[in-house]
């Protein structure tokens, strides 16, 4: 039993030993940053992060690194493995030679803090500047309906764990720090979201071309390659958005096409049998009035509101 | 934004080709920048040529559709020149083939996590580079010119009034398969299609719209492998007809 328990609680050696290289610095210390050699003997289903957990408590106590769940889900443990932007957590010493040190370095892009810690907070005020979701109203019986594959497209965006490893591998940021000028990959998946969503009613679009940097974007895909979801980031977030902008100031047959037919209305999904409105239900009417009064968010100069497609 | 300001030394800095990647990454822009400076070289050529585009049947995709030039009277003038701008627009302005050249030849960057070529001021594609947005265009071009190399398939099993196949027959077919493929997986096809809908349950048509965008999606996933094997088999193809329209090979008939 004793035996058993042991096993559980202490992973078995597979005996190869590795050398990690960490980048040790600390932004409060001059002239600080090197790197520095850890041997770590690995287990099966190692992953860097055991690593450094264990040249932490063994080794080197004071290495600082960021994270979290150790699952894939948080994003914490943000970094880049022999010069390529990765999560930590999920990337496994087998997939390493254990004749060569595994180099660990902090993400390029944001301020180094100290070791494998990087100062992202660039990123919350970006998603700041971004006008939030906005709902027409709900229908008279309180609800908001919409079908699933109106919504298919943006599901593949929620899937963002925010690890900002597309916002340090996009060369806009990473190369020519243009980031007072464009928001990065991270947040025009997130406009996609915004932009693509039925229930929306802001038009974004201008605001995307002139103030959020969508032109900035070269479509290299890295943040594609890099994204631990596999989402789909340039095909199809991005070059949407592109087109979705190409298709309000850059195309002079869709501007004639609106001056000689302009849009509809939406035609409203019918009210299901059996629905019972909702206990906080206001009328349709209420909550028109109430947002044309006082919106959720002013919108920026730039931000219309959106006809429908 | 690492390293303005910093005082601490970073383990890797701004420069061109700087990394700490370890794999080789320079083979995939190597690769890029030379089968497209040696398609480019060869369709130059081909265009200046000015002859060779046909023999029997067959016309080749880089004179499609044939446009006599000689009785023009226009020096250097060819039917390829008068053809190849606007397939040749198609894909300059791709999507797919941005990626490719601004990484292999523009080094914006040249791979992932490699520091790019420095810059005065990066504009990306907001200034003389904004014109990338015509790709729409480009495409309304390119499903025409389709039109003209299924006809051109069509007419290449037309031997003397009789139905006949060759070899460059399938020659062509693969051209117009590989080329309809390319054209169809296209972003901007797929965004006329279906894309710009934000609610296809309300939208005009919704149902077909997404259908449609849907089918284009599974299309899309392809597209770079597509376009390259488009682009080697226009080239083939033209090979193909040239090399026998010359003599220095015999097409094949099959029936």
């Amino acid at each position: 039993m004793a035996d058993a328990s042991a096993s559980t609680t202490e992973p078995v050696s597979t005996g190869a030993k590795y050398t990690l290289r960490i980048w040790r610095a600390d932004a409060k210390v001059e002239g600080s940053g090197e790197f520095r050699d850890y041997e770590v003997e690995t287990y099966p289903g190692m992953v860097v992060l055991d690593a450094i957990h264990e040249i932490q408590a063994k080794q080197a106590p004071d290495l600082a690194v960021r994270w979290n769940c150790k699952a894939g889900r948080c994003g914490s443990c943000s970094a880049e493995i022999d010069g390529k932007p990765k999560l930590l957590c999920m990337t496994r010493m087998s997939s390493f030679r254990p004749n060569e040190p595994i180099v660990v370095t902090p993400m390029k892009t944001w301020p180094l803090v100290k070791d494998l810690v990087t100062d992202v907070s660039h990123n919350y005020r970006v998603a700041k500047k971004i006008p939030p979701f906005t709902p027409r109203p709900r229908d008279a019986d309180g609800h908001y309906r919409m079908q699933q594959e109106d919504i298919d497209r943006i599901q593949e965006f929620r899937k963002c764990i925010e690890c900002f490893l597309c916002q340090d591998v996009c060369h806009v940021l990473r190369d020519h720090h243009e980031e007072a000028e464009f928001v990065g990959p991270r947040y025009l998946i997130h406009l996609a979201t915004l932009d693509m969503h039925p229930l929306d009613t802001l038009d974004r679009r201008k605001m995307m071309k002139d103030e959020l940097g969508l032109g900035y974007c070269n479509i290299t895909r890295c943040c594609t390659e890099v994204c631990p979801e596999h989402i789909v980031i340039t095909d199809n977030g991005i070059i949407p958005l592109k087109e979705r902008v190409a298709d309000e100031f850059y195309d002079p047959l869709r501007w004639l096409a609106r001056k000689l037919f302009p849009r509809t209305k939406k035609r409203r999904l019918p009210v299901l049998p059996g629905i019972e409105p909702a206990p906080a239900a206001r009328s349709a009417q209420a909550q028109q009035e109430e947002v044309e009064k006082e919106p959720a968010v002013p919108p920026a100069p730039t931000v219309a509101r959106r006809t429908p497609a | 934004m690492a390293d303005k300001g910093s005082v601490v030394r970073l383990p890797v800095v701004d420069g061109l080709g700087r990394t700490l990647r370890k794999d080789d990454w320079w083979v995939g822009p190597m690769v890029t920048f030379t089968v497209l400076t040696a398609f480019v070289v060869y369709t130059t050529v081909r265009m200046l040529e000015g002859t060779h585009y046909r023999w029997g049947p067959y016309l080749s995709p880089l004179a499609s559709p044939y446009i006599e030039t000689e009785d023009l009277g226009i020096p250097l003038l060819t039917p390829a020149i008068l053809v190849l701008p606007f397939p040749g627009l198609f894909r300059f302005t791709c999507y797919y083939y941005r990626k490719a050249y601004y990484r292999s030849f523009g080094l914006l960057p040249p791979a992932c996590a490699v520091g790019a070529r420095r810059v005065g001021h990066y504009n990306g594609e907001r200034k003389l580079l904004v014109f990338q947005n015509l790709h729409r265009y480009a495409l309304y071009v390119a499903l025409l010119f389709l039109v003209f190399l299924w006809h051109d398939f069509v007419a290449s099993l037309r031997w003397d009034g009789e139905l006949g196949m060759g070899l460059g027959s399938v020659v062509i077919f693969l051209n117009c398969a590989f080329l309809t493929l390319y054209t169809l997986s296209c972003h901007s096809f797929r965004h006329l299609v279906g894309g710009s809908v934000n609610s296809y349950s309300e939208a005009p048509f919704g149902r077909l719209r997404h259908a449609l965008w849907a089918g284009v999606s599974r299309l899309n996933v392809n597209h770079m492998a597509f376009a390259w094997i488009s682009l080697i088999v226009v080239a083939l193809c033209d090979a193909y007809i040239r090399a026998v329209a010359v003599g220095a090979i015999r097409d094949v008939r099959l029936f």
